[in-house]
């Protein structure tokens, strides 16, 4: 074999499998991506019942209700609009009323999400970036930051 | 005035630093050599510099000084030793200062262990690795000072996030900047190769065992990470596939493909542009996911920074050396002579195929962390991608890898014979069989394809241990002969059938968890019983606790197997004193057949004093970890190997002295 026909394997080998991945890029692109709405805009664009969303906010002071067994049920509120969650498991150890969260599942016909999945990280201060973002938006921020020390 | 020592040692680090970044590089540029000998000397006084700066601002934490802002901020009083000390790479600015230690470290190793390299690399090479230690010293200084002070001072600090506060915690940072910096020596080999134009196989002896130490930390620091994240966080998950966790995988992962073109540039002087490109990528790569954590681009516990400002200088960082690197190299690369021929099935065949489905796969993971900030940046939309997405991607393009990692070794340099290295696999082949039989009959009914992933590591683990079986001629000569083999012939490559063994492990690991978890979820009251992947527990009831510094809620729960009690697990739920935060420490029952881990929930609210509990049960899922430390094992005896020590650089020499006439 001469290096020219090396190198045309090579460079097949390299483009073959460039576009392997290309193609399940791809398609796990379409397939597996999960958009983040706010209650707001899961109204305004019309999202469906079964597709597959994040749905992020605060929680709805007093809305927190301990139904049969491990499900919940709370108030996810960006403060304009608001959608009730269902949820069926532990929550994470942060999730409190007020403070920001995001969970993962699906809008059923009436309107009530069902969440698997439901997010509140890591630490005290912490605002999921897309409520923070989305909340900045509608004008309800108000910095969570750590406390800055007295300079006085 | 202690801490002020420390600042204005940075400051002089800064210093020395400039004069080892501009001296040598101009030296080895007119081939001055008292100019050229500039660069051991200041590599050596920037560490001293920098250790005094990093033992400075320890000291402000371990004596608890809340004047200091930084300590104020992250530390308190009341924590454990160990915290306190960790507490100093637990923020941004105390982490930046590590990452400064630790390069600085790698720099003052070249120059100690440099004495034998050639006289214009070594002094390029710790010009570039200098030019680093500049932005970075000057990045802590101008926008991230720890030595900044408080007047007047408060009685108690803040607190340390109380999940960081942990003994792997502790040890992951370091390990992983050990890791990330490690990459800077390789990538001022090849900067300094570029702007020689030239490179030959003692480079390659010189870059190959410090890329390993480097590998060998960052797989150590992202085990650590990910075991940390499966017993602190309480979901039972040990990998998310967090952006925070790609931008340390990316690093590994070409690193990893560095690992291995690098022998190839050893033993066969092939492949050398690409080796040089991948040890820029892999470096880049690494200052990529400093930035990404770093920057406040992506939120997570891991952000610390939340200053554009910051941010701004990282991104400049990133351009001008990646840039700069990648121009350089487009520049230089054409002066690089072409290494040896192969044909495509051959020993550099099978490492080209590794590199070339180790990158592939590092760009997959590259587009799914950064689409969603592209995304977001031009079109506003908010998306999220998650393990779907790798799994779908990552997934198949390791497959391939996997089934031909065992046929590599086989393969001889130049022309191999995959036949010759079949046959010689059928062991390991029939073990394989055997554990898709066995594989099926236990997990039956289940998921299909599972088994078939778990005999592919075991197909890993079986190649690897009939490697080293024809290594040693296991069977063919006496046991004495074997003997003396195992232990006589070079140890690099019994550290490579070790690797892999624990590359195997892992995959048994991970299939096996992924697959066959079981997960309950359900409402306990006191004497409530339940049952779980043959195991029944009975919860005994809750009870309040005080610890160092924090309350807690401990359960108890009595675990049974066949009629006989087990152990008794206590997971509990703590509210921490400074800052006050709740966690949850998950119960864990190891025992070889995997993991039994206990989650204690919240607390009904009504009267019935039930509370939320969750339990997992993780099949094999230690063989991950185990499978993790196995490949750093390994690396540790290649590394030990005696070529590496002595042998290589008195050999390398005389190898470039020859080579200088032919030019």
């Amino acid at each position: 074999m001469t290096r020219k026909q090396r190198r045309a394997i090579l460079i097949l080998a390299c483009v073959g499998l460039l576009g392997l991945a290309s193609i399940l890029v791809l398609f796990a692109l379409r397939d597996s991506i999960v958009f983040f709405h706010t209650p707001s805009e899961v109204a305004e664009k019309g999202i469906e019942a079964g597709q597959r969303f994040r749905l992020g906010g605060l929680v709805a002071e007093g809305s927190v209700r301990r139904g049969e067994g491990a499900a919940v049920e709370f108030a996810v509120t960006d403060t304009v609009k608001t959608i009730s969650v269902v949820y069926r498991g532990v929550l994470p150890d942060l999730f409190r009323e007020g403070q920001g969260v995001v969970t993962e599942g699906r809008l059923d016909p009436s309107g009530k999400f069902h969440a698997d999945t439901v997010l509140a990280k890591h630490d005290e201060n912490y605002m999921p970036p897309e409520v923070a973002g989305a909340l900045k938006d509608k004008g309800v921020w108000q910095h969570m930051g750590k406390q800055q020390p007295a300079t006085n | 005035m202690i801490v002020e020592i420390g600042h204005f040692a940075l400051i002089l680090a800064l210093a020395v630093a400039l004069i080892q970044a501009t001296m040598p590089l101009w030296g080895a540029h007119i081939r001055d050599e008292r100019l050229m000998a500039v660069g051991p000397p200041a590599a050596l006084a920037q560490l001293l510099l920098v250790a005094i700066a990093f033992l400075a601002l320890m000291y402000a934490y371990v004596w608890s000084d809340f004047s200091v802002e930084n300590v104020y901020l992250n530390s308190h009083s009341a924590k454990p030793l160990i915290y306190r000390i960790s507490g100093l790479w637990g923020n941004h600015e105390g982490s930046m200062l590590l990452w400064i230690l630790t390069l600085s470290l790698f720099g003052a190793a070249v120059a100690v262990f440099g004495g034998k390299l050639p006289e214009t690399l070594r002094a390029n090479v710790l010009g570039v690795h200098g030019a680093i230690a500049v932005t970075f010293i000057l990045f802590i200084v101008l926008t991230s000072n720890p030595f900044k002070r408080l007047v007047p001072a408060p009685v108690e600090g803040l607190g340390l996030n109380p999940i960081l506060q942990d003994p792997a915690l502790a040890f992951h940072p370091p390990f992983l900047y050990a890791g990330y910096v490690g990459f800077s020596i390789a990538f001022a080999f090849a900067i300094a190769a570029l702007i020689e134009g030239r490179i030959d196989a003692a480079w390659a002896r010189w870059v190959r065992p410090w890329t390993l130490a480097a590998w060998m930390m960052l797989t150590l620091g992202i085990s650590m990470g990910s075991w940390w994240a499966y017993y602190e966080l309480g979901w039972g998950g040990w990998w998310f596939w967090d952006p925070v966790e790609n931008a340390s995988f990316m690093p590994w992962l070409a690193g990893t493909a560095l690992l291995h073109s690098a022998v190839v540039m050893e033993k066969r002087e092939a492949l050398k542009v690409w080796t040089i490109l991948l040890a820029i990528l892999t470096f880049s790569l690494s200052l990529m996911g400093t930035f990404l954590v770093r920057s406040g681009v992506l939120t997570s516990v891991h952000a610390f920074a939340v200053d554009p400002a910051r941010g701004v200088f990282i991104l400049g960082i990133l351009v001008i050396f990646i840039g700069g690197a990648l121009a350089l190299f487009a520049l230089r690369v054409g002066e690089l002579r072409q290494g040896g021929l192969f044909a495509p099935i051959s020993r550099e065949g099978s490492l080209v195929l590794n590199n070339l489905l180790l990158t592939t796969a590092c760009a997959t993971v590259f587009i799914g962390t950064l689409y969603p900030l592209a995304l977001e940046a031009f079109t506003g939309d908010k998306i999220s991608v998650g393990a779907p997405f790798f799994d779908a991607t990552f997934g198949p393009l390791m497959l391939p890898l996997l089934v031909a990692l065992p046929f590599g070794p086989y393969l001889a340099w130049k022309r191999g014979d995959l036949t010759a290295a079949t046959q010689r696999l059928w062991a390991a082949a029939a073990v394989t069989l055997l554990a898709i039989i066995v594989a099926y009959a236990v997990a039956y009914p289940g998921p299909w394809l599972a088994p078939l992933g778990i005999a592919l590591g075991v197909w890993v683990m079986a190649g690897a241990l009939s490697e080293c079986a024809s290594r040693i001629k296991l069977g063919q000569v006496p046991l004495a002969e074997s003997w003396r083999r195992l232990t006589g012939l070079p140890r690099a490559g019994f550290g490579m059938s070790v690797a892999h063994f624990g590359v195997g492990m892992m995959v048994v690991g991970i299939i096996a968890t992924s697959a066959y978890q079981s997960e309950r979820i359900l409402v306990m009251k006191p004497g409530d019983q339940v049952e779980i992947a043959g195991y029944t527990l009975t919860f005994k009831g809750a009870a309040p606790q005080r610890g160092p510094n924090y309350r807690e809620e401990v359960g108890l729960f009595e675990v049974e197997r066949g009629g006989r009690v087990v152990t008794n697990l206590t997971p509990s739920k703590r509210m921490y004193d400074a800052p006050p935060q709740p966690t949850s420490e998950a119960g864990i029952h190891v025992s070889w057949r995997g993991d039994l881990y206990v989650v204690l929930g919240d607390q009904q609210t009504d009267s019935s004093g039930g509370y939320a509990v969750r339990l997992y049960f993780n099949p094999l899922v230690r063989f991950i970890w185990t499978g993790a430390v196995v490949m750093f094992l390994g690396g540790l005896l290649s590394l030990s190997d005696r070529r590496l020590r002595v042998g290589a650089p008195r050999r390398a020499r005389r190898v470039r002295a020859a080579a200088v006439p032919a030019e």
